[in-house]
């Protein structure tokens, strides 16, 4: 054995030896094993052979599915960072007309599905289209062959679009950090003479590293785990290969075997960058902060300022919008309306509302234990608790039906032996299989939000309060709750909203006659009608605005000139 | 006391789950059927509405895009499935493999689907048939018969668009191709295709079409059912007024189909009402349903075809035994890899 896993062994037995501790490291370690479930029923499958399909992958498939997703990662990595760290800096440090409405209208794009908005804009760009038929006609071209157009069906074109949707990851984990940061650091740097540049590189970027990380994080998934999008404008990602080799190919071992070398890598990205940043603390202020007033900006500064940031609203939320509304007059599904709508529209809520009040519960206990906690074993349960995001949602889906038969089997089993009745799939054919699978698939964003807003409390107040006598439990209702509040909003939307849009993992494992609204658009769009459900695309857009709305201005902390106590 | 509230709390919870099971067992006893189903539902549900109104079977659905036979075969012997519907004949030779399908022995689907639309051994019939047919330029495009083999003629280089070559549709027309042909054939007849494409793959088939309208190319290989939606749409009339569908034929043989079929589930928890639906299905209603409303060619002989369709001209189904084309699946998909055709 190993001088470092001896010494690993003896600090998680250390740390366990009280009693509360126990209890958290079991917990962290349940959760942990719970996204782990399907996670090794996909390694499973992976491991029933097939090894003769990677010669041919390697000669052919993953050289050019390698290089297109690294180029339309780190695309989206670019523009997403770009417009949600920059528009996220405009507003919080900025006083400017309209700042107030830019606060919620910025993470709006986060409410369309991705693939809703390649199609708007495919229709919008493509030859067909009014802007090319303009174009034509401007010019005098008879066909669309004659000149060339920047094709929308393209990577730059999948950059383009999927940056427009998920830059509110990055936006809405930076503003987060950005507003609560101390106005004394601010302050002394400017006494120093830093410039505002400065100022953003030196102090707020580094300080918000963890945030960003998550917020990045999520967003690159997103893109990695995408199939309806990339697909439609020709991109060859490895998570296109993974399904090619699934159906066409008929090789759901080869599959796996793909699906689980990407997590492994993921993973390994994921350690690197924890590593990169294990030293640091990145704790403000043992009081709540004192915030920074914001710079008014007046005249041109100022229309500058709502420009820059009107442009991912529009671009990104806007106009989409905008063609989905002349799509339902057009086609009068207002007048018309589908009254399975409603239905649909309940069904969707509560199973989104459900799966994020667990999620978030859950996310923040685990976030809380492992602050408790500190071991070794505890931090990496609440990495792996992380990981159902990292896997497409098909993929997860996939692998949770062989844990989730396997549990309505003993349940058959107990019910058969004490009552003499079996009950069939209590679990995997009803909506609760829906619900494990949103809280698995988004855990990782409930973790990661908690994660970064506990990070910001600095340790000595649990000491303080502990040496008050207050317990384990009291410290996390008195004093991590309520100082991780925002955050956890943050992350509630997110999980909301996603839960609203997932649509891989509730297709393939929705009970009979259950229908989300994503999936009753999906059904139009296969069949190259995505216009016919225009309608439902705005009602979950509608559904995810309220909360947006909500929290971005519950979110808003005014700057207050004297500093507050915190907690309780 | 523990010990007693813990028991007391073991007899509720069972009690529940009993409670939660019996409304799925009070399910069978009554006339239900189960369907898993690749079609959307909006589509196909005006079909199961019109059994329940024959027969007073109420149908309950699933649809998704990929997995069901997955998850058919992993739900096991407690799967509610009764029927899977596909609409690829690849899915339902993956059916046919996973082990959850089980003979249909009907005298009904004998008589109304033609041998060559259905297993041997009765695990799968089909029940509809689309055709994979050329959109052409009505302007540019003078001939009105072409051969899939003359797609690769160089004379048309630069003029052709495509959706990836991976998407079922297409790996079936390749599949098609290799079984007719041999893969080596198969394959020179690929980068042929390829080095006549006017853009490299990507979109769908409506997109296809809409290249074609718009001049991008002159033509464009698609599903029949596109060209009635343009047809039906105000704002896309003129896009359909602009081209013409070809139904093009193999050298020597017919035009490449497709079928949507059926499956009975080997677990079938309601055998009888499924073999119901899917006699139903290939009965006259539902064939005049799946021309009329899906747009596809019926499989049962003497069911009309919509006049949209029919406008094509008449259908000749390439005589190629349909199971061939489930079997050079994955060649099809490796052919598509190695000539990079959707790089």
């Amino acid at each position: 054995m190993t001088a470092a896993a001896a010494n690993t062994i003896l600090r998680t037995s250390r740390t366990l030896r009280r009693p509360s501790h126990v209890v958290a490291t079991l917990f962290v370690v349940l959760l942990a094993a719970a996204v782990l479930a399907p996670l090794v029923s996909l390694a499973v499958i992976a491991l029933a052979g097939d090894a003769e399909i990677w010669p041919h992958l390697a000669a052919y498939v993953l050289p050019k599915a390698i290089t297109d997703t690294a180029m339309l990662l780190a695309g989206v990595a670019v523009l997403t960072a770009v417009i949600g760290i920059g528009t996220a800096w405009i507003v919080t440090t900025y006083q400017f007309p309209g700042r107030d409405a830019l606060c919620w209208l910025l993470p709006l794009p986060l409410a369309f599905p991705t693939y809703i908005v390649a199609y708007v804009y495919v229709d919008m760009l493509d030859a067909i289209g009014p802007v090319q038929s303009a174009f034509r006609a401007l010019f005098g071209y008879a066909t669309a062959a004659e000149y060339w157009f920047p094709p929308i069906r393209s990577l730059p074109g999948a950059v383009f679009v999927m940056g427009l949707v998920l830059y509110p990851y990055v936006f809405l984990a930076a503003r987060a950090m950005f507003q609560t940061q101390s106005a004394s650091l601010i302050e002394v740097a400017r006494t120093l003479g830093a410039s505002r540049l400065m100022l953003a590189r030196h102090i707020a970027l580094p300080l918000a590293r963890p945030a960003l990380a998550v917020g990045l994080s999520l967003a690159l998934l997103e893109t990695l785990n995408d199939i309806g999008a990339s697909e439609y404008l020709g991109v060859q990602t490895l998570t296109l290969s993974v399904f090619t080799t699934w159906i066409n190919r008929s090789s759901l071992p080869g599959a796996a075997q793909i699906a689980c070398v990407m997590l492994i890598v993921i993973v390994a990205l994921m350690a690197l960058e924890r590593h990169g940043r294990r030293h640091k603390r990145f704790i403000v202020s043992a009081r709540r902060a004192r915030i920074a007033p914001r710079i008014p900006l007046k005249g041109r500064a100022g229309w500058i300022a709502l420009a820059l940031c009107l442009l991912p609203v529009c671009l990104g939320f806007i106009l989409p919008a905008g063609v989905l509304v002349q799509e339902v007059v057009r086609r009068g599904l207002l007048f018309g309306f589908d009254t399975d709508l409603i239905g649909h529209t309940l069904t969707t809520v509560s199973l989104a509302a459900a799966a994020t009040a667990i999620a978030i519960v859950l996310g923040l206990a685990a976030a809380i234990c492992v602050r408790m906690v500190k071991s070794p074993l505890s931090n990496a349960g609440l990495v792996i608790a992380g990981l159902g995001y990292a896997v497409p949602g098909t993929v997860l889906a996939l692998g949770l039906m062989t844990p989730l038969v396997s549990i309505d089997e003993g349940l058959n089993w107990i019910t058969r032996n004490t009552a003499g009745v079996t009950v069939g799939l209590v679990l995997a054919g009803s909506s609760a299989a829906l619900v494990v699978a949103y809280v698995l698939r988004f855990l990782a964003i409930a973790t990661g939000s908690a994660q970064a807003g506990l990070a910001r409390i600095p340790h000595e107040i649990d000491d303080v309060a502990r040496t008050l006598g207050t317990r384990s439990a009291g410290i996390a209702w008195f004093i991590h709750l309520p100082m991780s509040r925002a955050a956890l909003g943050g992350a509630a939307l997110l999980v909301f909203v996603d839960c609203l849009k997932e649509l891989p993992a509730t297709l393939l494992l929705r009970p009979l006659n259950v229908e989300t609204l994503s999936t009753y658009i999906y059904q139009f769009a296969t069949r190259g009608n995505f216009e016919e459900g225009a309608l439902a695309a705005l009602l979950i857009v509608a559904v995810g605005i309220l909360p947006v709305i909500h929290l971005t201005r519950f979110a808003d902390i005014a700057p207050a000139p004297v500093a507050s106590s915190s907690g309780r | 006391m523990a010990a007693i509230t813990f028991r007391a709390l073991a007899r509720a919870s069972i009690a529940a789950l009993i409670a939660a099971g019996s409304a799925g067992v009070a399910a069978a006893q009554s006339g239900e059927v189960n369907v898993y189903t690749y079609r959307e539902q909006k589509l196909i549900q005006p079909l199961f509405d019109a059994f329940t109104k024959d027969t007073g079977i109420k149908v309950n659905v699933v649809s998704a895009s990929s997995g069901l036979e997955q998850r058919i075969k992993t739900e096991g012997a407690n799967s509610p499935a009764d029927v899977l519907l596909t609409v690829d004949i690849g899915r339902l030779e993956d059916a046919v493999q996973a082990g959850i399908t089980q003979p249909i022995k009907s005298s009904t689907i004998d008589k109304a689907v033609p041998a060559q639309y259905r297993d041997p051994e009765g695990h799968w019939a089909g029940v509809s048939m689309r055709a994979r047919v050329v959109y052409a330029s009505k302007e540019r495009v003078k001939q009105d018969t072409i051969t899939y083999e003359e797609l690769a003629d160089p004379k048309w280089k630069g003029k052709i668009c495509i959706r990836s070559g991976q998407h079922i549709y297409n790996n079936a027309l390749i599949a098609a191709m290799i079984a007719k042909h041999g893969e080596a054939k198969a394959q020179a007849w690929l980068t042929g295709l390829k080095a006549n494409l006017a853009q490299k793959p990507s979109g769908g088939d409506r997109e296809t079409a809409r290249d074609v309208a718009a001049g991008k190319c002159d033509l464009g290989i698609g599903n029949t059912y596109y060209y009635p939606l343009m047809q039906n749409n105000p704002q896309q009339k003129d896009w359909a007024d602009a081209t013409k569908v070809i139904l093009p034929t193999f050298e020597g043989g017919g035009t490449h189909v497709n079928i949507s079929g059926v499956v009975l589930a080997k677990n079938a928890p309601h055998k009888a009402e499924a073999m119901k639906l899917i006699d139903w299905l290939a009965g006259d209603t539902a064939q005049q349903m799946y021309a009329n409303s899906v747009y596809e060619y019926p499989v049962k002989a003497g069911i009309a075809v919509n006049p949209a369709i029919a406008s094509f001209g008449p259908l000749k189904p390439d005589a190629l035994p349909i199971v061939k084309i489930g079997q050079n699946k994955k060649a099809a998909a490796n052919l598509v890899d190695k000539v990079g055709f959707d790089n």
